[in-house]
């Protein structure tokens, strides 16, 4: 099948092209940082992860997103979906394509990332995360490969893939568990220490993924003759709609648990991140711009006239995916950074290098998702002309 | 062509999978049957300092101003090669000065006794004796050795993820965020130097210790700091543990520091 992806448009080849040359111009930067150190970011002593792994964070949640195609499709036999959960599943292989990318990107010594099986550590989060994090991308491309490859040749698919299928819902679930666990399990951290971290991450991953999806259908049925279909897309705009306001319940949880106890280990971040701390508040803006963002994304998404609007709709979910990337790829990390454990006050901004290498990594799993997706709708289309 | 062409694919595949896996395997077993490395064993020197549990005491009461632990700041940073950097971010440090509310924050009063309030603290690793950040090292480059309880780093295994620094309740961590050798005005030829992504921290100078010296900060500090066995009741520290009220920083989070402050 990967033949498909090498027969486009001139659109299609320009599309390849230009992400490439991001790519480019990421490795070069990353070249950069190689030979420097990761000197190069906004990172310090305080703040030790960045840009990078907030990315990674995020992505996470982008990739754990497909659950909600894969689990309504294939447990519930919803049919609306079938047209769309392969779009889903290349999703999610694209995202964990950028999760990798972004914790190799950083690491300090990266020639020794090995190091991580060869004396495997099973106390340590990050041994797991590896572990969960490679299996979803491998489920993602079998399954994915087998279920369009079946759909081409007019076969059902074989039955293991479809324990593969099922194996990889709560495998979903695992990749950003795991994740919040790197983060909620470190005493000292009073930002991240919080049992509701993983479920915080899952309500945010299901709102930002599905919405992502959304404007991804409505852009291919622009640019290519496939069409998603309105009511799958409506059907994912309710998910979207329940996961947004799920993950600002879970947010104002914290809020209230950290406001009502007035314990200063767990105000200080979230003062610091909405009001700002001693005179430093770099992220004041961003974050109610993000609070605005997903307020303004639920009225909209609550409206039934609005969300059937698929303009409105598009204009809510470019809202609940910028507001959910704020809150989780900016505030979540640097946030439980800042203030320090010794209470000092260093910010955290990143640098043009640092979110040039972070561009290149979104290039790359962009350019992974074009021709999957190429790929993906060349089979549909061939079995339509069929 | 095409039944070829997968199946050549599919035999490559297996058979690069076969050869990267073996080694691993290998080293697994190895790891499970021995539990050392297959080159050689180590053995304790003969005039080697040994304890079950090392541990430190500082009586801050014998420190005045900064410039009295100036030089224990600076016999550690240079016995260990610890660069100056300049800019803040890069900075290295193993054993520094922090005032008391950023010590020990949770602690602080507002009226606090005048001498407490502007006395600096001397802070560095406490070598937990329930680490979280060698929980949350994924290559076991940071460990707590069995021995004697000092926590120490593995600089050419470390991976440079930084989870240990995250984890680490008292910022005693540092990253090598550039080549540090540039920054190293006189090289102690006893230690290594570092290269650039990986972590560091005092390692209670367990190179020291292992030919007999006394870590360097305890040997220039007047007796203001103790070095000894918390597990031997005859020990210095466990004598001035005994007499003396001590504080360690943050024992609410169950971390166990081997450094004990007499307030």
């Amino acid at each position: 099948m990967l033949e498909l992806a090498l027969k486009g448009d001139k659109k299609y080849y320009g599309l390849v092209t230009i992400l490439a040359a991001i790519v480019g111009v990421g490795t070069g930067f990353y070249l950069w940082q190689l030979q420097f150190g990761l000197g190069i970011t906004g990172m310090s002593r305080d703040v030790t992860w960045g840009f990078y792994i907030a990315q990674f964070t995020f992505l996470v949640g982008v990739a754990a997103s497909a659950v909600m195609l894969v689990l309504p499709y294939y447990l519930h036999d919803y049919k609306a979906f079938g047209k769309i959960t392969i779009l889903g599943e290349f999703l999610a292989v694209s995202s964990v394509t950028m999760c990798i990318l972004f914790i190799f990107v950083d690491l300090g010594q990266p020639m020794r990332v090995l190091n991580v099986i060869l004396y495997p550590t099973p106390n340590s989060m990050l041994f797991w995360d590896m572990i969960v994090l490679n299996g979803y991308l491998f489920l993602n491309i079998v399954i994915g490969w087998k279920v369009l490859e079946a759909e081409r040749y007019g076969v059902p698919p074989p039955k293991w893939a479809k324990l593969l299928i099922y194996i990889s819902i709560p495998w979903a679930v695992s990749i950003h568990t795991v994740t919040a666990f790197l983060y909620c399990g470190l005493p000292g951290r009073g930002f991240w220490l919080t049992a509701i971290l993983a479920p915080r991450f899952l309500s945010s991953a299901f709102a930002a993924g599905p919405s992502l999806l959304i404007l991804l259908c409505l852009l291919l049925r622009k640019v290519t003759n496939f069409d998603a279909g309105t009511k799958p897309i409506q059907t994912l705009s309710k998910i979207v709609t329940y996961a947004i306001i799920i993950n600002v319940f879970f947010f104002l949880c914290e809020v209230f648990v950290a406001a009502y106890s007035q314990i200063p280990e767990h105000t200080a971040h979230l003062t610091y991140l909405f009001f700002g701390l001693h005179g430093h508040g770099a992220l004041v803006p961003w974050m109610w711009t993000s609070m605005g963002l997903m307020l303004t994304a639920i009225l909209l998404l609550l409206i039934p006239a609005a969300r059937q609007n698929e303009t409105i709709l598009a204009v809510a979910c470019l809202f609940v995916f910028a507001g959910t990337w704020i809150d989780k790829g900016m505030g979540m990390i640097a946030g439980g950074f800042v203030p320090n454990p010794m209470h000092h006050v260093n910010e955290y901004i990143p640098t043009l290098p640092e979110v040039l290498i972070s561009i290149g990594v979104w290039a790359a799993g962009f350019l992974v998702l074009t021709l999957l997706f190429k790929i993906a709708i060349g089979v549909k289309q061939e079995a339509a002309g069929a | 062509m095409e039944r070829s062409r997968r199946s050549f694919l599919k035999i490559a595949g297996l058979t690069a999978l076969g050869v990267c896996a073996k080694p691993v395997a290998d080293v697994w077993a190895a790891s499970a049957e021995h539990g050392a490395s297959p080159q050689g064993r180590f053995v304790v020197g003969d005039k080697a300092l040994t304890a079950k549990h090392w541990a430190m005491v500082i009586d801050t009461r014998q420190f005045e101003s900064a410039e009295d632990l100036e030089p224990i700041i600076e016999v550690c940073h240079k016995v260990h090669n610890v660069p100056n950097l300049t800019v803040e971010r890069h900075e290295i440090k193993w054993i520094w000065e922090e005032e008391f509310e950023h010590a020990f924050p949770m602690k602080e009063n507002r009226y606090l006794n005048e001498r407490v309030k502007d006395l600096p603290f001397l802070v560095l690793c406490n070598h937990c004796e329930n680490p979280p950040c060698v929980r949350a090292c994924p290559t076991k480059a940071t460990f707590k050795r069995a021995s004697d309880g000092v926590v120490l780093m593995d600089f050419h295994r470390c991976i440079g993820c930084r989870f240990c620094m995250a984890a680490c309740p008292y910022g005693a961590r540092s990253f090598n965020f550039r080549d540090p050798r540039p920054f190293i005005a006189e090289v102690t030829t006893e230690f290594p130097t570092r290269m650039k992504g990986v972590v560091e921290k005092c390692n209670f100078c367990a190179e020291r210790l292992a030919v007999g010296k006394m870590p360097a900060c305890v040997e220039v500090s007047n007796g203001a700091l103790a070095f000894g066995d918390l597990d031997d009741p005859a020990s210095d520290v466990r004598q001035l543990l005994k007499e003396n009220f001590t504080i360690r920083r943050k024992q609410s989070l169950g971390t166990e520091p081997s450094v004990y402050y007499i307030v």
